[in-house]
């Protein structure tokens, strides 16, 4: 078949540019980066570098101001439920409870009532929220609101899921308990995943690839492939490539070339041209 | 295919509602408050203090309901508040969804709302009376103002502070605009628009007593009136009791509608 060959996202020389004043700010600077089917890519980065500006755009809650992204082919316009999103602040309707909040985008798609019991049910179990299924989320600790924001994007079916710094508002212990979980998930049920976070040991621990973003403007300043086989156990995370691996990854996140001063000239020339 | 057990072990509060040690202490004092502000109330008027005692009070209370003027009364005011505070929320819901989902609404409709909100209601009453006569109309529409201003503004506010997350949740999950207001917007406004209706609710027993002071032929604040012209401290006692009892009836019957439609907010 030859969708294997087309690749299932494709940004295109991407910029967001923000005006700020008399500055121009660019928080993408011309991107480009293609993922394949069912890859798990992480983009780490600083903050500023439009590791986010880049999912929103995909996500189709925000617009390129030039450049384009394609999901299968097609232009991405608005948000559609055949990409979900991770939010990091969980975004649960609090009023819903957990099978409620799962079944929210298949009721508003008009799905069968018992077909939505069933695929909620399902989905459900997978995150491991089952005894849970009639709380409300006020009832949740943090990693179970995620599990149920998941298991809420999965129950869409959709073909890519983009995660916006999912486990950054948990604590470390939990946060390594929801990697392996989303990992045994994602293993069940691929998709294309595309996760954000500032967290080089996260980023190492899930991905196929680690792209990994420059600030000022927003940029890719290098691509790192991991070769560790799936699943990923904690012997691998304890490991000396891993060890290895994390290092790249924390210099080329910690240790940025400074090719902002060229931007930094650029605006400053902008601005005293106008002045 | 099998499903391991979940990574993590949850901990949560208990579903069940213990009676609480503390709530039941303060119950307690509730009641005791209660009497103790009565003894209080009967200790003075026997200082010679111009005050009627308690049973005096309670006589007028039993003589004013055997004569069936006191339900007349209730009655009266209780239509006005509940005519005058029905059709204030029921204008004030729609039109502060309006003014918070769209901004041309806000920029039209804001600058009128916040300046007749610092007109006391009470100070349209003399307007009203000229305008509408000295029926029931002025009477409601005074209550009417009242309730729709303070309900507005705060359902204006519910909608303005909807997280902006939970939309884009909605969107991503495929819901359009119809949707996201009915299924998010509402539901994450309801608490703004409960506490506006409390308010509402306050200000339109307040303005129906002042209302029913200037200009009735019956009603709680018409008979309160009547017995200040005929030195009837009693009566006036009575009505004050009664202003007060319904009043907090009311807002503890929206209190508990509150308590069973926003039960879901996590409070901090």
């Amino acid at each position: 078949m030859n969708t294997d060959e087309r690749p299932k996202i494709e940004i295109n020389d991407i910029t967001k540019v923000y005006e700020l004043g008399k500055e121009q700010f660019y928080a993408l600077g011309g991107v480009s980066l293609t993922l394949a089917d069912n890859e798990f890519v992480t983009v780490v980065g600083p903050s500023g570098c439009g590791k986010s500006t880049m999912m929103n755009i995909l996500a189709g809650l925000d617009e390129p101001t030039s450049g384009t992204a394609r999901v299968d082919g097609k232009l991405v316009k608005g948000p559609s439920p055949e990409r979900g999103v991770i939010f990091q602040q969980y975004a649960l309707f609090p009023w819903l409870t957990v099978r409620k909040n799962v079944e929210f985008g298949l009721k508003t798609a008009r799905v069968s009532a018992a077909e939505r019991h069933e695929r909620a049910e399902h989905f459900i179990e997978m995150v491991g929220l089952t005894q849970f299924a009639d709380a409300l989320p006020k009832m949740l600790s943090g990693g179970m609101k995620q599990r149920c924001a998941i298991a809420r994007a999965y129950a869409m079916n959709p073909s890519i899921l983009l995660m916006d710094e999912p486990f950054g508002a948990l604590d470390a212990l939990t946060r390594v308990k929801m990697q392996e979980h989303l990992l045994h998930t994602w293993e069940q049920e691929k998709r294309t995943v595309m996760f954000i976070t500032h967290d080089v040991d996260e980023a190492a621990f899930l991905a196929n690839r680690v792209v990994v973003m420059a600030a000022r403007p927003g940029r890719i300043q290098k691509i790192v492939n991991v070769d560790l086989p799936y699943p990923r156990t904690e012997e691998m995370r304890l490991s000396r490539e891993f060890a290895d691996l994390r290092n790249e990854i924390w210099h080329a996140v910690y240790h940025q070339s400074p090719k902002s001063d060229r931007t930094d000239a650029i605006t400053a020339n902008q601005e005293s041209e106008k002045s | 295919m099998s499903v391991d057990a979940p990574p993590v072990t949850p901990t949560i509060a208990p579903l069940t509602r213990r009676k609480d040690p503390r709530q039941q202490t303060q119950r307690i004092l509730n009641v005791v408050t209660l009497f103790l502000g009565v003894g209080i109330w009967w200790a003075l008027s026997a200082t010679g203090i111009n005050l009627p005692s308690p049973p005096e009070v309670l006589a007028a209370a039993v003589k004013l309901a055997a004569d069936g003027t006191l339900w007349n009364d209730m009655l009266a005011s209780l239509t006005r508040v509940l005519t005058g505070f029905a059709l204030g929320t029921a204008l004030a819901i729609p039109v502060g969804f309006v003014m918070g989902w769209y901004a041309w609404a806000r920029g039209l409709l804001e600058p009128w709302v916040q300046f007749f909100r610092t007109i006391p209601p009470l100070a349209i009453i003399p307007l009203a009376i000229v305008l509408m006569g000295i029926g029931e109309q002025p009477k409601i529409f005074v209550i009417f103002l009242a309730a729709f201003l303070s309900c507005v503004i705060s359902t204006f506010q519910g909608v303005v502070q909807v997280d902006r997350t939970l939309i884009n949740a909605a969107r991503v999950l495929g819901a359009k605009d119809g949707t996201i207001f009915a299924k998010v917007v509402v539901p994450a406004s309801t608490p703004f628009i409960l506490v506006g209706m409390r308010v509402g609710l306050g200000s339109a027993w307040a303005t129906v007593v002042a209302a029913e002071l200037i200009a009735a032929q019956e009603g709680l604040g018409y008979r309160m009136q009547q017995a200040q012209i005929y030195y009837q401290l009693p009566t006036i006692f009575v009505g004050l009791i009664v202003i007060g009892i319904l009043g907090l009836i009311m807002d503890r019957a929206l209190l508990l509608v509150e308590k069973k439609l926003t039960g879901w907010q996590e409070r901090r």
